[in-house]
């Protein structure tokens, strides 16, 4: 719409210094009698206070003060990674007010992150395991669906957490500036301490039923790289479209269950017919669940192929994911 | 150009303006709008984003705006409602991006449009400094490096491992501010934010502001009170309808404010719906100034191309400070009275009892008696100024209204 990009000096700068343009009217005569308008400013040195525009001028300028450009186009995706990184503290406060706030005024408080994978593992036990009888690659079926459900609670947790957060700060969104993509990512985060808390529970669950980890593990931090990629990937997505649609928030919990029927947290992977194997394993959550088993539990070799073709789908999520956040974001503040 | 802080070129923003649906009056078309109502509604959301063209649902919030501040200037931004400020505030700190045109901004900004944003009820008054001066855009080392004087000022020194809920609402404010005043950008915009607390707090405050207003800073300053844009700023700006208006000595860009409110006849809308305002005061000395004791006669017509059935008209006056002091309805309950269905006219006659403000702003809603959704609403119609203030009584926005006001009603044509 203009000329944005070739934007050098704007058509009132040769104004001379001391005297205040306002739309393209400068009003010369209120000038001398400002008050402070002729004095010393600040960190500017001497000689070039009150030179002409010059180019040699302003490059001693911008060397020494930050310049915040204002303009209809969004800021590019590499400023927005290396805000992120200024933005260091902030990001590290709001992980902190999030896991504060979420188990704030409630009786067993930490508790709840050991409660809240335990009852999905008892249910499903009752349910697939005894009355169903689903296979599960011949271990208790208890261990098998708790290892399926720490990375998926991580995930689903972290996607409804991501989703709403936004929503529940638009104040703040509408209210001062900070880079938007610190609030799903900090609700993303801080859900790693009930992961955290579920894997404790977990290793204690494998000594109980005496399973022994293999040298898979030393896949184990991709997989958890994969699962924090995808999850704030989706978050992302999904908090983007819901600020503008906030049908979004009401489908999210419904999505998130037909996601789990599609991840192999209650049944194993044997289930699912060798020709749909490839387009199944575009769920990143596929390979991340049947590696962790196969690390931990040992059900089977590691599933390389799953793991390989998740781990390209959970990076195009994560990728599309903040790209699609970071080029939305500027409208956020007038529609939340 | 190196010189100046705030260099905005032709910064524009517009809205999109709510349209109101027609409601169907068949059953057929009821289901129609039914089974077309999400797509409708998705089509609006979506829509609140796309400003394309010269649409003419589209509000130009702020249109045009180009002007340079020069580095260590205060500037008092004034303007009655909804003439922009708040948008060019908002524009300025990035919170959204303009429709159209650009500014520079030279140093670091910090924006102050709210105290305590982030502040979480939850968390303790150490946890909630932390998290909204990281906000603000502080450092968490310079945080720490300020921890005790932000204490200090706050005053809540012994309530720190406190839940914020838990504090009064003065405490809350106080610790808010404290963490902004601690602020030190090079250029610093705030919104209406120092009325806050009780008046010993304010005075702080504002002996705070200007010390960061001396100290070489550039601030942007928004406020409705004029005495405190008088004390603070050194140079002004005043936006109307979008567009700034006046700009330079504070003195005179004050007075253009003033003229431009203080008006006994005001008119608005667009040939559709129209409205004109008319104040007059029955004081022998004055006719301008509605002093305590006096009456004010506020006459309100409105125009509209349609014919409106059982319309009402509900009169707001705001204190100089922002606040919303007093509010009364008037209608017609049916058009069988002598009016056309065209042309109504409404009559308030009020007395001041004793109101504690500088001048009284007037707002004016035009709406359906059976409903309460605004057919139109005109703010800051025009202003009254009122005579000294009682004694004991500063200006400021929790200062009290003295007493409550008598109304006689006039529903006439």
């Amino acid at each position: 719409m203009n000329n944005l990009d070739s934007f050098d000096l704007p058509p009132n700068a040769t104004a001379p210094p001391g005297t205040f343009v306002v739309a393209g009217l400068t009003s010369r005569d209120a000038a001398p009698e400002l008050p402070l308008a002729n004095t010393p400013l600040g960190e500017l040195p001497a000689p070039e206070r009150h030179s002409r525009p010059g180019n040699n001028c302003q490059a001693a300028m911008e060397s020494e003060l930050p310049v915040t450009w204002i303009q209809p186009s969004s800021v590019g995706r590499m400023s927005s990674l290396l805000e992120l990184v200024k933005h260091v503290d902030l990001l590290q406060f709001l992980v902190r007010r999030e896991i504060k706030v979420r188990y704030a005024q409630s009786a067993i408080g930490i508790g709840w992150a050991v409660l809240q994978p335990l009852f999905p593992m008892l249910i499903f036990t009752v349910i697939f395991g005894r009355l169903a009888k689903l296979s599960s690659d011949g271990i208790p079926y208890a261990l098998f669906s708790f290892a399926g459900l720490v990375p998926w609670l991580y995930f689903s947790n972290g996607v409804t957490d991501g989703v709403n957060s936004l929503i529940a700060n638009a104040n703040m969104l509408s209210k001062v500036y900070f880079p938007r993509l610190l609030i799903p990512l900090s609700a993303v985060i801080s859900r790693f301490i009930d992961f955290c808390v579920a894997t404790i529970m977990l290793l204690g669950m494998m000594v109980w039923y005496g399973a022994i980890p293999n040298w898979g593990v030393c896949v184990i931090p991709w997989l958890l790289a994969m699962m924090i990629l995808t999850t704030i990937g989706i978050a992302c997505w999904l908090s983007t479209l819901a600020i503008q649609y906030r049908d979004v928030k009401h489908a999210l919990s419904f999505l998130i269950q037909v996601l789990m029927y599609t991840a192999p947290v209650v049944y194993p992977t044997t289930l699912i017919p060798e020709s749909w194997k490839l387009l199944y394993a575009l769920n990143p959550m596929v390979g991340v669940i049947e590696g962790l088993r196969s690390a931990l539990l040992g059900t089977r070799d590691m599933p390389w192929l799953l793991i390989a073709i998740g781990s390209v789908s959970s990076l195009v999520i994560a990728i599309s994911g903040t790209n699609y956040f970071v080029r939305k974001q500027r409208i956020f503040a007038d529609v939340a | 150009m190196s010189s100046y802080a705030i260099t905005a070129d032709g910064l524009s923003k517009a809205y999109r303006l709510g349209k109101q649906c027609g409601t169907p009056d068949t059953l057929v078309g009821a289901l129609k709008a039914l089974v077309r109502y999400p797509l409708d509604n998705f089509r609006h959301l979506r829509s609140l984003t796309q400003t394309n063209g010269e649409d003419p649902h589209l509000l130009w919030a702020l249109r045009d705006a180009s002007f340079e501040i020069k580095q260590g200037d205060v500037v008092g931004v004034v303007g009655r409602n909804g003439s922009g400020k708040s948008t060019l505030l908002k524009l300025l700190s990035r919170i959204t991006d303009p429709t159209a045109g650009s500014a520079r901004i030279l140093g670091r900004v910090s924006s102050l449009l709210e105290v305590g944003t982030g502040f979480h009820p939850e968390l303790s008054g150490r946890d909630n400094i932390y998290l909204n001066g990281t906000i603000l855009g502080m450092s968490k080392r310079e945080i720490d490096h300020k921890f005790d004087e932000i204490v200090d000022f706050s005053g809540v020194a012994r309530f720190l491992d406190t839940p914020t809920k838990r504090y009064s609402s003065g405490m809350q404010v106080r610790l808010a501010f404290s963490v902004a005043a601690h602020l030190e950008p090079d250029v610093l915009i705030v919104d209406e934010v120092l009325a806050v607390g009780d008046a010993e707090f304010q005075r702080r405050c504002l002996g705070k502001m200007q010390e960061v207003a001396s100290g070489g800073r550039t601030v942007l300053f928004v406020s409705h009170n004029m005495s405190t844009i008088g004390q603070l700023c050194n140079v002004g700006m005043l936006l109307s309808h979008g567009k700034i208006t006046a700009a330079g000595e504070l003195k005179h860009v004050v007075q253009v404010y003033m003229d431009e409110l203080f008006t006994t006849q005001a008119e608005a809308g667009d040939e559709s719906l129209r409205v004109s305002v008319t104040t007059a005061v029955d004081d022998l000395e004055s006719e301008k100034v509605w002093r305590q004791g006096s009456h004010l006669t506020v006459r309100v017509s409105v125009w509209s191309r349609e014919a409106v059935q059982g319309p009402a008209v509900d009169l707001y006056l705001h204190s100089s400070a922002g606040r919303m002091v007093f509010a009364q309805s008037d209608r017609f309950m049916d058009s069988s009275n002598g009016s056309s269905e065209h042309h109504w006219v409404f009559e308030f006659r009020l007395e001041n009892t004793g109101f504690v403000s500088d001048y009284m702003t007037i707002d004016v809603g035009f709406r359906y008696s059976s409903s309460t959704r605004y057919i139109a609403l005109w703010r800051s119609l025009a202003a009254v100024a009122l005579g000294p203030l009682p004694d004991g009584f500063t200006h400021g926005r929790d200062c009290p209204v003295a007493i409550p006001c008598a109304v006689a009603l006039r529903g006439s044509a």
